[in-house]
């Protein structure tokens, strides 16, 4: 399907990048349920490599969510059909056996979820939420785990960590939470640590405060990160790779950079367009018609093709009919998966897209 | 007490039932030291006031027929509130609240129902503002059957063409709200604001809770709909990118303060407070080499209690700025630069952050 | 936290006091001629004046009830009946039976054993089925083990308790002689264990099946809610083991709210279940309450009316400072 000699498949069927640190290869998620199939996660694949931030960005029902879920094997004992593979630093996760998969929770791969409020246990000691984690995953007495949660504290930003230990969750501040939720997750020294929307629940100036935290906390650690969110401020300021995520799939992958400033998929000129920016005036925001595609009743073909703006590009019903491969683009990670030729995208980017940015 | 260098109203009263179309540049609603004070109590058999949370602690500002006036400030720091106490669903503690003329700042429920025609809320969660057991019809006929008003070709028509003017389906009148994604839903809330055909909208936080890309519908549907109906609105959000391209004039809240109010350009531009600096200094932009560009203030500290407010400028806890005179005195709200551009700051300063 | 718990004291007894004056006036609006009671078969109208002057029938009835509540307000009780036949009642004074002219707070302290027992041994049963079987249903959501618990609690809610006492006692005691007929000797501990139960477990099983089925639901419910919050996916995501999951985080949130009902329906129940106790014949509070009731004994209403009522306001206080306790979250202040 490919249309330009430059361009080639992004999942070469054959070997694994042996140098990546994380390699999802494939990836589908599906959950039955009473209204059909749901169809969260369809052949999805990314890579990533020690120290490094890849963002993964999409909105409700992209399947992003999911896919954090799958790598911590939290699909595993429910009713969710996980195929594909994911290999973790030599390790194969989706065949891993429970009890495995539940000594690299927390221990290896760690997460920090959405709202901190929900996420921690409202009858428990913040402190021994943190000691709890430890003593999980290390032998050690109850007196050293907590030392080690105090500094814990002491390192996320928390003032008086040692009198703040004995505080339950709600009587923590909102952004003082997500210090805790961070400093938990960290309480072993993860090599990967997943933050799923980690500061959409928080105010702006809090927001920037646990954004420098996590980038300060992973030069010192050198973890990898994934962080998934909706908010393209946050990825810019965070990643150096970066997934689109549309119906399950990945639309495009690049550098940050590609994505922002070179971008070829028509969901990402829709996304970029459909931003408000802090630097701009009252111009119309350009909209993408229509809503996300229900995952049940996914749309044939290209996933995006009922609110794609620029069909007409592509003769007969390809978009209807066929799946896009996600291309290579000149040899460069950045890849699209669109029917549109490549140079076509780059002219009607700069032609129509990017002067309206 | 006016906060704005704009036209002041001509003070004349209106009857509400005449109905009078605002004109473009009037002064459509004006508050005058508004207070929400909610009281603590304490006490064995009797209960006395030991405190309150000053969640709106005496504001100043005019609303101006047709304009955008957007409220920001992050949680707790009374925006929403505020938009309750302008639509009166609650009742101001002190200060006074004047839409078009008139007194509305103790009404009872029956003296407002007039006024109740004229300004409608918008809310941020559209799934739990509507009654999941009603169809789309009913709910957006409701304050047609409330009000008591007949309209040409009956209530059904107006309503199928509210729906079609807001971007739903006429056909889905008898769905219910569950069978709406979330940006119809907030299409549904709209329509059922936009009914009576109100002079103010006060929209809470409206795209708060959607998708990226609906946002942006929504957002433009709101433009779209001020320009046909002649539509004032006080638009309460904590995005600053989103207020910056919708309002005309914006005011920025800590601690049931007002602190800083301005054109909307001169104040992302040519901000003079301090708080107002590090608020839009900490907005992520979407352009990562904007990252190096732009200056970052960081905050320290989190928000005090509005039970225990600092004494003079509210801000001087965390501000860099800070000296005695900040704990002594309180900055009063005044004008500094441009036309209409005031801030409360002992120690303004222009700076561009963003 | 001790202001809070004063506070709430001091409304009970506000709301005890209420109760009393409502129940004695409305008693008194009803036709029922106490004295005509008292007096009995040769009744005359001198025997009439006589009761009436004895138990000061003909008093205004403000000055009845200030007599009456005299004896829980004064500390030294009061003295009852007229001149020449007075007996003291020491205080908590609740008058004497126009039946049989027993002092009420003894027919209460005799008559509150067995259906302490009673209701205690039922909410046992009740609470650790009711949880048990809840719990293993929530675990095994969809699972015939669900199911089977679903369709047993459906069952058990909607079966008559009259019914059901009925056919135990025709089973296990009529026809199946596996217990003995009940000896009311046996409605305390001290009679021995082995009578002692088998006195009380028909009863407990009647008296508990509708509450376990409810609190088995409820369980249910409230299990595969909290199984479904973000901590618990924090949990798992800490690499918790499934038995610390479901324990440690899953059911002590998912039993807070059923200690408050548990609190209050045991409460409820000190007060006497009047249907278990009639079928079994125990001597307690229900069959003391319908004795009054039927034979217009004011002073025996009253007297169990309070207690019931003392003991669902008391309960409402325990459950309220528990959960506090409980739930960091909630401040009483």
């Amino acid at each position: 399907m490919s249309t330009t000699a430059s361009t080639e498949p992004v999942q070469p069927s054959g070997a694994r990048d042996a140098s990546a640190f994380l390699e999802v290869r494939d990836l589908h998620v599906r959950f039955p349920t009473d209204d059909g199939l749901v169809r969260a996660v369809n052949g999805l694949s990314f890579s990533l490599q020690p120290g490094e931030t890849l963002g993964i960005v999409g909105e409700s029902g992209s399947g992003k969510s999911v896919t954090s879920l799958a790598i911590m094997g939290l699909h595993k004992g429910s009713r969710a059909q996980v195929e594909g593979e994911i290999w973790l630093d030599g390790d194969e996760l989706v065949s891993m056996r429970v009890e495995e998969m539940r000594r690299l929770r927390g221990n290896k791969v760690s997460m920090i979820f959405q709202d901190p409020l929900s996420a921690m246990h409202p009858f428990y000691k913040i402190g021994d939420q943190l000691v709890e984690a430890y003593l999980v995953h290390n032998d050690v007495s109850k007196a050293v785990a907590k030392k080690r949660a105090v500094d814990m504290l002491d390192r996320v930003g928390i003032p008086s960590p040692a009198s703040r230990y004995h505080d339950y969750p709600h009587q923590f501040s909102g952004g003082m939470r997500q210090r805790a939720m961070i400093a938990m997750a960290l309480m072993c020294d993860p090599r990967l640590l997943i933050a799923d929307e980690p500061t959409t629940a928080l105010d702006v100036t809090v927001q920037a405060q646990i954004l420098d935290l996590m980038n300060d906390l992973q030069k010192e650690f050198n973890s990898a990160i994934i962080i998934i969110t909706h908010d393209l401020g946050v990825v810019a300021q965070m990643a150096q790779k970066l997934v689109v995520m549309y119906g399950g799939r990945v639309v495009e992958a690049g550098d940050v950079r590609d994505i922002f400033y070179r971008p070829e998929h028509p969901y990402a000129w829709g996304l970029l367009g459909s931003i408000p920016r802090i630097t701009g005036g009252g111009d119309r925001l350009k909209s993408i018609k229509g809503s996300p595609p229900s995952l049940i009743n996914l749309p044939t073909g290209c996933p995006f093709h009922p609110r794609c703006d620029f069909r007409d590009k592509v003769p007969g019903d390809a978009c209807v009919t066929d799946v896009p491969e996600l291309l290579q683009i000149g040899g460069t990670p950045h890849a699209a998966r669109c029917h549109i030729p490549s140079p076509e995208r780059q002219r009607l980017f700069t032609e129509q897209i990017k002067p309206a940015l | 007490m006016t906060t704005t260098s704009t036209p002041k109203s001509t003070g004349r009263a209106t009857a509400f039932s005449e109905r009078t179309n605002p004109v473009r540049g009037e002064v459509l609603l004006e508050v005058e030291g508004l207070q929400r004070h909610f009281p603590v109590t304490q006490g064995i058999v009797f209960q006395r006031q030991t405190g309150a949370v000053k969640a709106v602690d005496g504001i100043d500002f005019q609303l101006i027929a047709g304009e955008t006036l957007g409220l920001v400030g992050e949680s707790g720091c009374g925006k929403s509130t505020t938009g309750r106490l302008v639509t009166r669903l609650d009742e101001p503690t002190g200060g006074k609240i004047t839409f078009q003329g008139a007194d509305i700042t103790h009404l009872n429920r029956r003296q407002m129902r007039p006024f109740r025609r004229d300004v409608q809320i918008i809310f941020q969660d559209p799934f739990s503002s509507l009654n999941p057991r009603q169809t789309v019809g009913t709910i957006i006929a409701a304050p047609f059957d409330i009000q008591g008003i007949k309209s040409e070709g009956g209530t059904r028509k107006a309503v199928q063409d509210l729906m079609a003017r807001v971007g739903l389906n006429p056909e889905h009148y008898n769905r219910y709200p569950h069978e709406f994604s979330g940006g119809q839903r907030q299409r549904i809330g709209i329509a059922r604001a936009l009914a009576l055909r109100p002079k103010l909208i006060v929209c809470d936080e409206p795209v708060s809770a959607l998708d990226v890309s609906i946002q942006a519908q929504v957002v433009n549907l709101l433009d779209d709909l001020q320009d046909e109906f002649d539509l004032t609105y006080l638009f309460v959000a904590h995005d600053l990118s989103v207020v910056r391209h919708i309002s005309d004039r914006v005011a920025v809240m800590y601690l049931g303060k007002i602190v800083e109010i301005a054109a909307r350009d001169e104040l992302y531009n040519h901000s003079r407070h301090p708080y107002t600096h590090a608020l839009l200094s900490a907005v992520p932009e979407p352009d990562p080499d904007a990252v190096k560009r732009r200056e970052r203030i960081r905050l320290t500290g989190d928000v005090p209690s509005p039970l225990n407010p600092p004494t003079g400028c509210r801000f001087r806890t965390r501000c860099w700025k800070a000296q005695d005179v900040c704990a002594e005195q309180e900055p009063p709200l005044v004008q500094i630069g441009a036309p209409g551009h005031l801030a409360a700051c002992h120690f303004p300063e222009e700076r561009d952050v963003v | 936290m001790f202001n809070y718990i004063v506070r709430r004291l001091l409304q009970m007894v506000l709301i005890l006091f209420a109760i009393s004056a409502i129940t004695f006036f409305l008693f008194w609006a009803t036709p029922a001629n106490p004295a005509l009671l008292i007096c009995g078969k040769d009744c005359n109208t001198e025997r009439i004046a006589e009761v009436n002057a004895s138990y000061g029938f003909d008093d205004p009835l403000i000055v009845q009830y200030g007599r009456y509540m005299s004896g829980l307000v004064n500390p030294g009780g009061r003295e009852l009946g007229s001149e020449g036949s007075q007996e003291h009642c020491s205080w908590p004074c609740l008058d004497r039976s126009l039946q049989n002219g027993l002092q009420v707070t003894d027919s209460i302290a005799d008559a509150i054993g067995p259906t302490f027992w009673l209701a205690t041994g039922a909410a046992v049963l009740w609470l650790v089925s009711g949880v048990l079987l809840g719990l293993l249903a929530a675990l095994r959501k969809g699972k015939w083990l669900d199911k089977l618990s679903v369709g047993l609690a459906l069952f058990g809610v909607s079966f008559p308790t009259l019914v059901l006492g009925y056919l135990l006692v025709f089973v296990f005691i009529v026809k199946g002689g596996l217990l003995p007929y009940p000896d009311q000797a046996n409605s305390s501990p001290s009679a021995g264990l082995v009578p002692f139960f088998q006195f009380y477990i028909l009863p407990w099983v009647t008296l508990a099946l509708v509450n376990a089925a409810l609190y088995t639901r409820l369980t249910r419910a409230n299990m595969i809610d909290t199984m479904n919050e973000d901590f618990i996916r924090t949990a798992r995501a800490k690499g918790l083991g499934e038995r610390q999951v479901v324990f440690k985080h899953g059911l002590r949130a998912a039993l807070t709210p059923i200690v408050t009902i548990f609190g209050l329906d045991l409460g409820a129940l000190l007060g006497g279940a009047v249907i278990t106790e009639r079928i079994f014949s125990i001597q307690g509070l229900g069959k003391l309450s319908i004795d009054s009731v039927l034979g217009n004994d004011l002073p025996v209403v009253m007297g169990v009316v309070l207690v019931a009522a003392f003991f669902v306001v008391f309960a409402n206080i325990v459950v309220d400072v528990l959960y506090a306790f409980i739930d960091p979250r909630v401040r009483l202040s």
